[in-house]
């Protein structure tokens, strides 16, 4: 049927697949310019397997459309707590691809490669510095791998005096998820801390589970409630005193780069995600990486490879090693190194009073939000809060809506729903991160959406449980999904 | 409600004697509702055996993944075929036709540990 909007919409739904016509081609193949060979044997060869045949143009087109369908940071406000969806400055871009940078390839000699691992060296030092700490590897991959890589790091320690019988890993009940996820892999048994009434950690339970079996603790700061822990000195004496380590999960760093360090207050190690604080793009955007910080104490155990720097006659000498004591490598080569690149491009271009503004205006932006929500929704821990604010749709669930309503109504508004149902603490979340990059008319909106879709619950609660009407997609049957994947394209019959 | 023809545990899942020695077992409403829905099953096959408080599969939700406990020991002799195909079973029926085994009650002295309906009620009301 032709008409304006269902031509639009047929085409959206169309796969490449469904677009494919025998013979169709997008690129004129040049002559053959090497020995002909015929196709291996037929049962090497799948026929169910079809390959789309289409132009050149209806792949852009494709490909445009399906990015269109995307909600992303570049097009829509994305306050989804914990995962800091910040701006990705495009000079990050612009030095990411820089020809010598582009083009290194990760088996050249070292003598090929200085200026590489210079930046990789620098790096580790500049990242040393926001955390308080003295030595950085780079190699973890993504932020559960510099989770890992730091638990593997203590366990080593341990280890290595002897201490084979610390076993136990303490994490908060607000804690992310990977926590509890990396010790277990990790091989230690996970003990929960619980919350205290105004979000800290119960300093009671922790001293009761802090014994000589006791390994570690991993806390992350800001809370996942977006709460700096005002014990968080007693906290770390006391795991201290029962001879375990402090692993910070660094996935809050934007509350904090360049106004507390977490080595000054007495963690062991840090892991840093490049792909949130740094500016790097961020979930299907491309890879990311996980460095990891460490103190005096735990140095000799970082993974593999170190850049080391070595004073010679001809100036500085840059070299790839391996800590004494390495729990080893954690990947090919040496890390992603385009994440890299693109972080030290973001610090280089900020520099320290830089860094301390994305900071400051992190934290303002978040409690502005706090703010201007608190009428219209309730907050569960009502303190100033760092980078980012958890609510709860506990007040609209007596409307018969859940968080996930709220979430989706957003979608008909422009804006990107936040982190929903977490942190686990908090009954129908709402965790909202507005990020430092966002000018104040953007809050204001979102602000007053907010308050528009609360007054919606309470009047019309039908239209919010039906939300959203505008999106290419509505509500998604997740659990038949999960059922009965369906998983390949099969052709129309 | 909690059906009192039944032992429950404070793990949620509820154990029930038929005679000749056998016990089926399952999860209950209070861990359904819980979990949300259901999306997969591992569980182990009969012949092998659980035991009492030991992990003996998994249950996957659209929102979590949770291990299931035994609330007795003892041999498997049936597993509920339907759960393979179709898990959304045990949402629509947790108590009936979501069993997930049943085994050869090794001991009877185990559900001396576990807990009536009327107790299993207050654990979760509260």
């Amino acid at each position: 049927m032709i008409g304006p909007g269902t031509q639009l919409e047929q085409q959206r739904r169309l796969l490449l697949m469904d677009r494919s016509r025998p013979g169709r081609r997008g690129v004129a193949m040049p002559g053959l310019d090497v020995p002909e060979h015929d196709l291996p044997s037929a049962d090497l060869l799948r026929a169910d397997l079809p390959l789309p045949e289409v132009s050149q143009l209806e792949v852009v087109r494709y490909f445009t459309l399906l990015s269109q369908l995307n909600f992303s940071v570049d097009t829509n406000f994305y306050p989804l707590g914990s995962c800091t969806m910040k701006y990705n400055p495009r000079i990050n871009e612009d030095v990411a691809r820089i020809p010598g940078v582009a083009g290194v390839h990760p088996l050249q000699p070292t003598e090929g490669a200085q200026g590489a691992l210079e930046l990789m060296h620098r790096l580790q030092d500049m990242l040393a510095e926001i955390t308080g700490m003295v030595a950085t590897s780079l190699a973890p991959l993504a932020g559960a791998h510099g989770e890992l890589a730091g638990v593997l790091m203590i366990r080593a320690y341990h280890h290595s005096r002897g201490e084979a019988q610390r076993t136990k890993m303490l994490v908060p009940d607000s804690a992310h998820g990977t926590n509890p996820a990396t010790a277990a892999m990790a091989g230690y048994d996970v003990v929960s801390i619980p919350s205290d009434e105004r979000g800290n950690m119960d300093l009671d339970a922790l001293r009761e589970a802090s014994d000589d079996n006791l390994a570690g603790l991993m806390i992350t700061l800001p809370s996942t409630l977006g709460l700096f822990d005002t014990g968080v000195l007693d906290v770390v004496r006391i795991v201290h005193e029962a001879g375990g380590l402090v692993y910070g999960d660094g996935a809050n760093m934007n509350a904090l780069m360049g106004r507390a360090k977490l080595g000054a207050l007495g963690f062991d190690v840090v892991h840093l995600n490049l792909h949130k604080t740094f500016s790097t793009p961020h979930g299907g955007g491309g890879p990311g990486a996980g460095p990891v910080c460490v103190n005096q104490t735990l140095a000799p155990f970082l993974p593999s490879p170190v850049v080391s720097e070595e004073e010679g006659e001809g100036g500085s000498w840059f070299s790839l090693d391996d800590p004494q004591q390495s729990i080893g490598r954690l990947g090919g080569f040496q890390g992603n190194f385009g994440v890299l690149v693109r972080a030290y491009a973001y610090l280089r271009s900020l520099g320290e009073d830089g860094l301390k503004a994305v900071t400051d205006n992190a934290v303002l932006n978040a409690n502005y939000v706090m703010q201007g929500l608190r009428p219209h929704y309730d907050l569960p821990y009502d303190r100033t809060c760092m980078h980012e604010a958890v609510f709860s749709a506990r007040r609209q669930e007596a409307q018969g809506l859940k968080a996930l309503d709220v979430a989706k109504r957003l979608l008909d508004y422009g804006i990107h729903a936040p982190t929903m149902y977490f942190p686990l603490i908090v009954g129908e979340a709402l965790m909202i991160e507005p990020t430092e990059a966002e000018t104040k008319e953007t809050l204001d909106y979102f602000i007053e959406v907010m308050e528009h879709i609360a007054g919606e619950a309470m009047e019309d609660p039908e239209t919010v449980r039906g939300a959203p009407y505008g999106a290419a997609n509505t509500r998604l049957d997740e659990a038949g999904a999960a059922r009965h994947p369906d998983l390949r394209w099969k052709p129309a019959s | 409600m909690n059906p009192d023809d039944r032992r429950y545990t404070k793990e949620h899942e509820w154990v029930k004697v038929e005679g000749d020695g056998k016990a089926r077992i399952g999860i209950t409403a209070y861990a359904v509702e819980e979990l949300g829905d259901v999306v997969y099953f591992e569980l182990p096959n009969a012949g092998e055996s659980v035991s009492q408080a030991q992990k003996f599969g998994e249950v996957e939700s659209v929102k979590a993944v949770s291990d299931l406990f035994a609330p007795v020991s003892g041999e498997i002799l049936e597993v509920n075929p339907e759960l393979s195909n179709r898990p959304e079973a045990v949402n629509e029926d947790p108590w009936e036709k979501g069993w997930l085994l049943v085994v050869r009650l090794q001991d009877d002295a185990e559900l001396g540990g576990t807990m009536s309906a009327q107790e299993y009620s207050d654990l979760t009301s509260t």
